[in-house]
């Protein structure tokens, strides 16, 4: 029987608008990595879970222009930077939640609870055990030294972890010593920034470069890789938590917000509840060796033999306000 | 019961032509602006106020972007028509072991996507990789010690593209020489060429406007790369409009960047049809006969082989090897119970969208050769520059009129009947296969109209003394002499659309994945070995219609004696 494509659609709009127990996420995570955790939610609510996923920036692109249309119902970023930045374009609101006000500390969420960290990520210095003493190590700053010369890999600055660090950077001591230090650690580059996190492990592995900046679960992907060049490449470098008398190890978050558009805010509550949760809050820690955004939930194994570390806590909303700049300042400083 | 015209003109006559063509025309014009509404959007951005932006890219990164596409261009453009050519020569016309083989076997790595290559051999050649570990433990050097070419670098960047992009060239201009009427190049042997001047003198001239459509492709692909440059770190124009976009977060800047890409090829084209002025390349004749392949031996045999061999060992067997042994270390994890559905979903889309685009192709061109004035010329000219347009600034030009279309209607609904209509068309696969039009229909334009040049404007002339109308034309005559152009149209959408990865990152529905997807899902986490089972399903989906390809070009010579 011939159906005419457009009465199909508008059936298919009005069966999307009907109310179901159904909740819609724009995803940043990738599938892989969030949509274990979905299921199991499904399983114990019975409330369906419908996933896309992509680059935030598109995903929130996609989110604008569909304005109050839009099927989304929760926004799920890997950085604050974004969340920052879909609060700003008014595409998020804010849901109050007993639950996620007791579990999650103040800093790893938005004042006015427009967004919530759900898992943390620390950029750190990797260094290479057998070249490198730890007692020359201290902070990100010292890193411009000129006793680092050609001995330091990083990725692009087009990256959102290198665009969030420095952007804490610059909520800490402002664009001009931001830029002078920036200026200074292109300098010690040892080679143009490429590649990803595991790309620099690997470079302080054969001997490229000494030091790198790198998130931890990457390293600790690399230990329990599959791959037996990449678990070798991992064993000879060492984790180096930064500026530990100081203001603490950049950390940055994974996040969600409910969406302006929401048309199922209970279950999208739901599922952050869910996601903010102890059993969804381990299995982050025990999959992505990303840390726990809950006190009471213990990192990984792997991550405990790194030991604990004092974590910058600063207003993790800074890092999206200064975004900008960062990424302006790294251009001056000519890093690539 | 009504009374009858006086004169009913009869169909086809002189006097009813211009009027029976008019719908054509109008319908080309709605077609084409409808699929030009994506790159008129974009160009739209021109005039928005953008804030200092550019200031800033002038004085930090603007000199980069422009300085590095445009090597690319000059590296991948050279590259590309030497791997291309030359063999595409070497198996028309001459006769050496392996040609068969090679006939097909140079097409292959059509079917592998640029940014695979390039994770593939930067597994293979970065410093960690096991080509160097196995220099540093066979020599005992350790890093430093010895030189070794980065992969990760402009040239690292202009071989993975001509490594995958050159089938174009080698496409188009095999099938420009296969088609060549052996009398032409008789005639020059009688006229005292040998066989390299029939080369230099006869085929190559002859083929150019093949051989420049294959460029133009192979150099618009180039510009609208994404993932290998970013891959590799190399500032281009498309990660440059990435990065103003985000990170910068001047969505106007970056769309004032695409426009100027645009401008730039839409020069470039005006240039060439320019330089090629009045020449026109009909075929003189419809006998043939067949080739007679001159035979190779010695020397000359081991460099033809050799000269062949090499775009197909490092532009796929290498690679797809590599592919092959990660896939076998992960294969567990990857072969889950979605694998089915990933394959389901990027064949189905690819076969959706090359019909289409096909359809399409035939309706833009045709029309334009029924009315070859100013408007038609220029909208299939316009049409054409989505190809160079890269696939997230694509995706952003249709989301910008479907959610407006959308929530147009939506805001008209609540108001007339309180009932709100939602998104009709954004975030449907209509959307996305539209994108896909906007993008890939220049490839489909470009084989089909090579096509009907070659069909002498006589044969409309006389379908339309037998009294056929436009339509009929098509379909008698066009269509049937078209064959092979529309299966070759329709099989380069297909591949294309297989390996396409942002646009249907951005523009897909709920719940749908593509093999795409998938690979740069797992390689974006940096987890390459895992990535190789869906993207060594993509190459392999992309290896049946490139066969499929060859076998269409071989028959499309007139003079082909199908051999049982």
């Amino acid at each position: 029987m011939y159906r005419p494509p457009v009465l199909f659609l508008l059936l298919t709009a009005i069966g999307i608008n009907a109310v179901a127990a159904e909740v819609n996420i724009y995803s940043a995570r990738k599938e892989a990595l969030i949509k274990p955790i979905l299921e199991e939610f499904t399983v114990e609510t019975g409330i369906t879970v419908n996933l896309v996923t992509g680059g935030a920036d598109e995903l929130i692109k996609r989110l604008e222009l569909e304005g109050r249309n839009s099927p989304a119902d929760l926004l799920l970023t890997v950085d604050v930077g974004r969340l920052y930045r879909a609060k700003q374009a008014d595409l998020l609101q804010p849901v109050h939640s007993e639950t996620l006000s007791e579990v999650i500390p103040d800093h790893y969420r938005d004042p006015e609870d427009y967004w919530y960290g759900l898992s943390l990520r620390s950029r750190v210095i990797v260094y290479a055990k057998d070249r490198v003493d730890a007692a020359d190590l201290s902070t990100y700053e010292a890193l411009a030294d000129p006793q680092w010369r050609n001995r330091i890999c990083v990725r692009s600055s087009s990256n959102i972890y290198n665009q969030s660090l420095v952007a804490s950077m610059v909520a800490h001591q402002g664009v001009e010593a931001t830029e002078q230090w920036a200026r200074g650690l292109v300098k010690n580059f040892a080679r143009r920034p490429k590649g990803g996190d595991r790309d620099q492990i690997k470079a302080v592995a054969v001997g490229q470069c000494d030091l790198a900046l790198v998130n931890t679960y990457y390293l600790a992907g690399m230990l329990e890789s599959d791959i037996p060049a990449e678990r070798q490449a991992a064993e000879k470098v060492a984790v180096f938590w930064p500026n530990q008398d100081g203001r603490g190890a950049h950390v940055n978050i994974s996040g969600a917000g409910v969406t302006r558009a929401a048309q199922h805010t209970e279950e999208a509550l739901r599922l952050l509840e869910f996601l903010a949760g102890k059993e969804a809050q381990s299995w982050y820690a025990e999959k992505n060796y990303e840390f726990p955004v809950r006190d009471d939930v213990p990192p990984s194994e792997l991550l405990r033999q790194w030991g604990g570390f004092r974590a910058d806590d600063i207003e993790l909303e800074q890092l999206g306000i200064h975004n900008a700049e960062a990424v302006r300042l790294m251009d001056r400083a000519g890093w690539k | 019961m009504s009374s009858v015209p006086a004169i009913v003109p009869a169909r086809g006559g002189p006097l009813s032509g211009r009027r029976l063509f008019q719908p054509w025309s109008w319908a080309l014009i709605l077609v084409s602006l409808l699929l030009m509404v994506p790159v008129l959007t974009v160009f739209g951005s021109i005039f928005l106020p953008s804030d200092g932006v550019w200031a800033h890219l002038y004085s930090t990164v603007l000199v980069d972007y422009v300085s590095n596409s445009l090597i690319l261009m000059v590296g991948v453009g050279i590259c590309v028509l030497v791997l291309g050519i030359g063999p595409a020569w070497l198996v028309t016309m001459h006769r050496f072991p392996g040609r068969a083989v090679l006939e097909w076997a140079l097409l292959l790595p059509l079917a592998m996507p640029a940014y695979i290559i390039a994770y593939t051999y930067t597994g293979l050649l970065d410093v960690s990789g096991p080509v160097q570990e196995g220099l540093r433990q066979l020599f005992g050097w350790s890093y430093g010690d010895y030189w070794f070419p980065e992969i990760r670098s402009l040239g690292g960047a202009v071989a993975m593209l001509s490594l995958v992009l050159y089938p174009y060239v080698y496409l188009l201009s095999r099938t420009a020489f296969t088609e060549q009427s052996v009398c032409v190049l008789e005639v020059s042997r009688t006229l005292g060429c040998k066989p390299r001047q029939a080369f230099s003198r006869v085929g190559l001239p002859l083929a150019r406007p093949a051989i420049i459509a294959g460029l133009s492709l192979a150099l618009m692909e180039t510009l609208a790369d994404y993932g290998t440059v970013q891959y590799f770190g190399v500032s281009t124009f498309t990660t440059g409009i990435f990065r103003t976009w985000f990170g910068l977060g001047s969505s106007s800047a970056a769309a004032q960047l695409s426009a100027f890409l645009m401008l730039f090829i839409l020069i470039l084209l005006l240039l060439e049809n320019h330089s090629r002025r009045r020449a026109r390349y009909h075929h003189t004749s419809s006998r043939y006969s067949r080739l007679p392949r001159l035979p190779l031996y010695g020397w000359k045999m081991a460099a033809a082989l050799a000269f062949c061999l090499f775009p197909v060992v490092f532009g796929f067997l290498v690679p797809a090897t590599q592919l092959l042994i990660w896939a076998t270390q992960t294969w567990q994890a990857t072969a889950g119970r979605d694998f089915y559905q990933l394959i389901t979903h990027s064949l189905g889309l690819a076969a959706l969208s090359s019909v289409i685009a096909v359809g399409l192709a035939l309706f833009v061109t045709y029309g334009k050769r029924l009315q070859p004035n100013l408007l038609s010329r220029t909208a299939v000219r316009i049409l054409g520059l989505g190809y160079a347009v890269p696939g997230t600034v694509i995706a952003v030009g249709v989301l910008i009129p479907f959610t407006w279309f959308d929530n147009s209607i939506d805001t008209w609904m609540r108001q007339q009947f309180d009932f709100s209509t939602g998104l009709l068309l954004s975030g449907t696969l209509f959307a996305l296969v539209f994108a896909y039009q906007v993008r890939f229909l220049p490839v489909s334009i470009s084989s089909v109209e090579a096509g009907l040049t070659k069909v002498k404007p006589g044969m409309d002339e006389v379908g339309r003394s037998m009294g056929y109308g436009p339509a009929q034309l098509l379909r008698r005559v066009h269509i049937p002499m078209l064959r092979g152009s529309l299966l070759t149209a329709g099989l380069l959408v297909f591949v294309d659309v297989l390996k396409e990865l942002p646009a249907t990152l951005i523009l897909r529905p709920f719940n749908f994945n593509t093999l795409a997807v998938k690979t740069y899902e797992l390689a974006n986490e940096e987890r390459l070995a895992a990535a190789a089972g869906p993207a060594l399903m993509i190459v392999l989906a992309g290896i049946i219609p490139v066969i499929l390809l060859s076998r269409t070009i071989t028959r499309s010579r007139p003079g082909h004696v199908q051999r049982s």
